[in-house]
């Protein structure tokens, strides 16, 4: 019993993991309708920009905060340059220019890094906390600092004019325009806000997996899965979605059909639900009426 | 007049005769050539292992040191190493092109155990010299069949053989928990393990958990580990996941005799990340030096080491565990060169290969000799396990004999 | 865009630059070294993968990030069908074929539901979860589990053809060229008949081809099966040549390598399917001539800029291209 719990708990964990990265995926997604491939090597590049800093002798939470507006100004870049001159393209060659960026980011990376492990720190205390062995300080921590994410994110989506812009200019950039919201700089706006989330992300994530530039590949895969369950433009269902994969994962491993098939068995789980809640569990279905 | 003359040219054409075949003492196959020795290499640059690329870097350094200290018997080595980012099929056509187009020498030192699986056939019947494979896989020993093949690492299964009876010896009633990377190199420490405990495997053997290379994190397999109640861990695993296995064993609070496969035993590289403190009384297997160990600060092959790494691979770490391993094998290949003299056919150096006696490579332990006979290609066939103090690792026992 | 290219079927120019081509081709490998014969024959494979992953992709508007599966069980049918049964080389094929069709089909039924970003994921976890399966210590008996499976590279049944040296490598060009021309001239019955019309009138107007009387699940299915051999078909003939079939080699980078070869070479459009293989089959080499220390970098750069100056993929640019210099008289 005691290892069934711990399992669970361990799933809570990495579900954490794969939930901060989701939370990234839906943001780029709710202000861009593009699932972007490349958040994860972005999530990773941003989190080298805070190693080297932390190497360079800068105290932790200042790096922390200089990268999250790192992250935010390397996204905006990335659209204007990069993303922007194929935003009327059809969606296939978005993709293509995605990959383009992933593998990019992902080979200058490793040139300027290596593909050495590398050790990160974590803000938070080393002993387990109340002397339990379940879960880490950190972990606990990463999942904290998450579910504040969601909290501000759910918040400026829902409350706030900029949020609601925002939307506006990705379900609809036409009629925003005749509204007067600048819809390119929505855009470029909501690219600075998915790269700074992910840099968290990347932050939380990386005393777990230790970094290299190869970090956020597997990750990715669940992430996306996991906001894809919980509803791609439902900021809580893609953070529920990624616990509930995390223990899924783990639970199947554990105890149904071993380590060898459990992405396979989870996957597929994944899909059954979506057959059945084609939007996800919490995502909004949009009905068209012809 | 005449008959002078003709006296004359026959004394100098005899003369000539006997000076022509000293001089035709060179022999050369493609690839050598009285300026160049061609060496083809593959090395995962990208993809999943790229962490080995270290290796081939290494080894560029080495041999561009080399050519400006005037080479090997004052030939240059023209060392082309491809990336095949750990793809078979592209290993595949990586080697066609460096055998066919680029009419290298030798293979030297090409990585994994699927890449050289897929080409080992191709070397042996082109019979090009498949040396010192970066793979410690049983099947390269086997001179019958594979003539041209030869690898460098010792035997996974024999180390893996190694370590169940060491627990045989030591811990007869060990519960053994094992964690296995599901891939050849998994398997194959996997399979010498098992054999080396015997009839008793079954019943000691009470929890196993494998992990794919594209997964995370291996939290989940060490709770289930450490809930089987095992007191004995055998942790084959590359070494990212070694690092978050031995911070995840002492973060659960389970504390059994953990024994840690030979690739992952980089203190550079592994243990450091992890936390040494996390790494105390590990049990592995060492041959090579490691740069963090402060044993050979003062070690030339060491001090050359880490100058060389400095000025032509600045990017590289002393400790990591690759680079001196890249590093020994560079030394053994041309060792190997220097015997074969001027007599660079591929058959002369395979013939080299095959017959090393007792030789020390700088880079290896001392006391870890390579040898080689026409019937038996293993390299390395004593094998010294060593034990984590937090600092170094501590040698324990005498080398073992292993086959 | 639509199956009528600006040419008049009437007028002999295509056919006369077909069969042009189709000398060349057989000319090809008596003029090139035998390493280059291989990789020609590897592109003719990702050209016939990528025909399968346009009938899916271009005409039937679905989406799969998965397709290396396809290229794997093709492969592995191949392989266990030459190892374990002692097979010859070219049999293997036809049934490669036919099972990828039933898989393709199998998958295609219930994945329809899914639509867009969830479609995706569905082909992505069928990417993923081959190697696993692949790997499964029950099924080791079959597919040789983590060591794959080494195959004996055939040899050619003629020494000699038309008094012209064959080697393992050229006959196996001309095998692999021939089953190309079958394949293409299968996709090209297919798009420009019924089944091709039903594909994009579903792709255009889902809901106006289902009114019109479409069985609109049966034709995505059946789009999915089709697609799905084509890329079984490449499959096998790359374990031939390459003669060695293992997990590692149907990476999930594999099925993205595919997509991104199907957009950059033109999505709808056959000989898109040619230059597409030849660009993921060259692009990644001269990146690596170009710079040895970051040449995924070179390649990431060079997509992008392929997709900033032909949208519509080479083979889109030189349809423009060859409007600009014959306008046409309509």
């Amino acid at each position: 019993m005691e290892t069934f719990i711990h399992q669970v708990i361990a799933g809570i964990a990495t579900g954490g993991v794969y939930a901060s990265l989701a939370l990234a995926l839906v943001m780029i997604y709710q202000s861009t309708h593009h699932i972007n491939f490349a958040q994860g090597e972005i999530a990773m590049f941003a989190t080298y920009m805070a190693w080297t800093l932390i190497n360079a002798g800068v105290s932790y939470w200042l790096a922390f905060v200089c990268t999250i507006l790192l992250a935010f100004a390397l996204g905006v870049l990335i659209q204007r340059i990069i993303i922007q001159p194929v935003e009327k393209a059809p969606v296939l060659n978005v993709v293509v220019v995605f990959i383009g960026l992933l593998v990019i980011l992902n080979s200058i990376a490793g040139w300027v890094f290596t593909y050495t492990i590398k050790s990160f720190p974590s803000p938070f205390p080393k002993e387990p906390p109340f002397g339990l062995h379940f879960i880490s300080s950190h972990e606990l921590g990463s999942i904290g600092v998450t579910l504040v994410l969601l909290v501000m994110l759910y918040g400026f989506f829902k409350f706030t004019p900029l949020g609601l812009a925002m939307r506006a200019a990705a379900q609809n950039p036409d009629s925003s325009r005749l509204v007067g919201i600048r819809v390119g700089w929505m855009l470029a706006l909501g690219w600075g806000l998915a790269a700074a989330i992910g840099s968290v992300a990347g932050m939380m994530i990386a005393p777990v997996v230790f970094l290299e530039p190869n970090m956020m590949s597997g990750i990715l895969l669940y992430a996306f899965a996991a906001a894809l369950v919980g509803g791609i433009d439902s900021p809580g269902g893609a953070v529920l979605g990624g616990f509930i994969v995390g223990i899924l994962e783990n639970i199947l491993g554990a105890y149904v059909i071993g380590t060898e098939l459990k992405l396979s068995v989870a996957l597929v789980l994944i899909i059954v639900v979506l057959t059945i809640k084609p939007a996800g569990l919490f995502g909004k279905v949009i009905v068209s009426r012809v | 007049m005449k008959k002078r003359q003709f006296a004359l040219s026959a004394l100098c054409l005899s003369i000539l005769a006997f000076a022509l075949p000293a001089t035709a003492q060179k022999k050369y196959d493609t690839g050598a050539s009285d300026t160049e020795i061609k060496i083809g290499q593959t090395m995962p640059y990208s993809g999943p292992a790229s962490a080995y690329g270290t290796i081939g870097k290494v080894q560029a350094a080495y041999f561009k040191q080399l050519n400006e200290q005037g080479g090997v018997n004052g030939r240059k080595i023209n060392f082309i190493s491809l990336d095949d980012g750990y793809s078979p099929p592209k290993t595949v056509e990586m080697v066609r092109r460096l055998v066919e187009q680029d009419e290298v020498l030798l293979m030297m030192g090409t990585l994994g155990t699927p890449s050289n699986t897929a080409i080992h056939k191709y070397m042996n019947a082109k019979k090009v010299p498949h040396m010192f494979l970066a793979t410690g896989a049983s099947k390269w020993n086997d001179p019958q069949n594979f003539p041209w093949t030869i690898g460098f690492n010792p035997n996974y299964n024999s180390e893996g053989k190694l370590y169940g009876q060491h627990i045989l010896a030591t811990k007869p009633n060990a519960k053994i928990a094992v964690l296995v990377q599901n891939d050849d190199y998994g398997k194959d420490y996997f399979n010498g393990f098992k054999d080396g405990l015997g009839a008793k495997a079954a019943s000691m053997i009470v929890a196993q958990a494998s992990y794919e290379v594209t997964d995370p994190t291996i939290d989940s397999q060490i709770v289930t580990l450490k809930g089987s109640g095992a007191d004995t861990f055998f942790n084959i695993t590359t070494p990212k996941f070694a690092a978050q296995a031995i911070r995840k064993v002492d973060e659960v609070g389970w504390k059994p005799t953990h024994y840690l496969n030979q690739v992952s035993a980089s203190v550079g590289s592994v243990l450091k990340p992890a936390g040494l403190d996390k790494a105390v009384g590990v049990i592995s297997m060492l041959y090579v030096k490691e740069g963090a160990d402060s044993r050979w600060d003062n070690d030339p092959t060491m001090k050359d080491f880490k100058a060389l790494i400095k000025k032509y691979a600045p990017e590289v770490s002393p400790d990591d565990g690759n680079a001196t391993y890249g590093y020994a094998v560079a030394q053994m290949m041309v060792h190997v060169l220097k015997q074969a003299g001027d007599n660079l056919t591929r058959e002369n150096i395979m013939k080299q290969a095959a017959n090393i006696k007792d030789f020390q490579v700088p880079m290896v332990l001392p006391g870890v000799l390579a040898s080689t006979a026409p019937n038996d290609f293993a390299l390395f066939q004593t094998m010294q396990l060593v034990k984590f103090d937090g600092k170094n690792w501590v040698e324990f026992g005498k080398p073992v004999s292993v086959r | 865009m639509s199956t009528s290219t600006a040419s008049n079927p009437s007028t002999p120019l295509p056919w006369i630059r077909l069969v042009l081509g189709l000398i060349a081709a057989c000319a090809l490998p008596f003029f090139i070294s035998n390493y280059h014969v291989f990789q020609a024959s590897m592109v003719l494979t990702y050209a016939i993968a990528l025909v399968g992953l346009n009938i899916l992709i271009g005409y039937s508007g679905q989406i799969s990030l998965g397709h290396g599966a396809f290229l794997a069980i093709g492969a592995y049918t191949s392989a266990i069908l030459m190892d374990k049964v002692d097979m010859p080389y070219w049999m293997t094929i036809p049934i490669a074929a036919a099972i990828c069709l039933a898989v393709g089909f199998l998958f295609g039924l219930p994945a329809l539901r899914l639509e867009g970003h969830y479609l995706a994921l569905a082909t992505f976890a069928l990417a993923v979860s081959l190697p696993q399966l692949l790997k499964f210590k029950h099924l080791e008996f079959l597919t040789g589990g983590v060591q794959g499976i080494v195959i004996m590279k055939p040899e050619p049944p003629w020494e000699m053809l038309f008094g012209l040296k064959l080697n393992s490598d050229r006959w196996l060009y001309f095998f692999t060229l021939a089953v190309t021309v079958v394949m293409f001239v299968i996709g090209w019955n297919l798009i420009r008949g019924r089944v091709g019309r039903a594909l994009i009138a579903i792709r255009d107007q889902p809901i106006a081809a289902a009114s019109m009387g479409i069985n609109t699940p049966l034709y995505k299915s059946l789009a999915f099966g089709v697609s799905a051999m084509f890329t079984g078909v490449a499959g096998a003939l790359s374990a031939i040549l390459v003669a060695f079939v293992a997990p590692d080699s149907f990476t999930v980078f594999l099925s993205i390598t595919l997509m991104v070869g199907m957009v950059i070479g033109g999505v709808t459009s056959l000989p898109g399917a040619l230059y597409g293989a030849i660009f993921i089959q060259f692009i990644p080499n001269i990146a690596d001539q170009i710079s040895k220390a970051a040449p995924w970098a070179i390649y990431g750069v060079m997509l992008i800029l392929f997709m900033y100056t032909m949208p519509t993929g080479i083979a889109g640019a030189l349809r423009l291209i060859g409007q600009k210099i014959r306008p046409s008289p309509n």
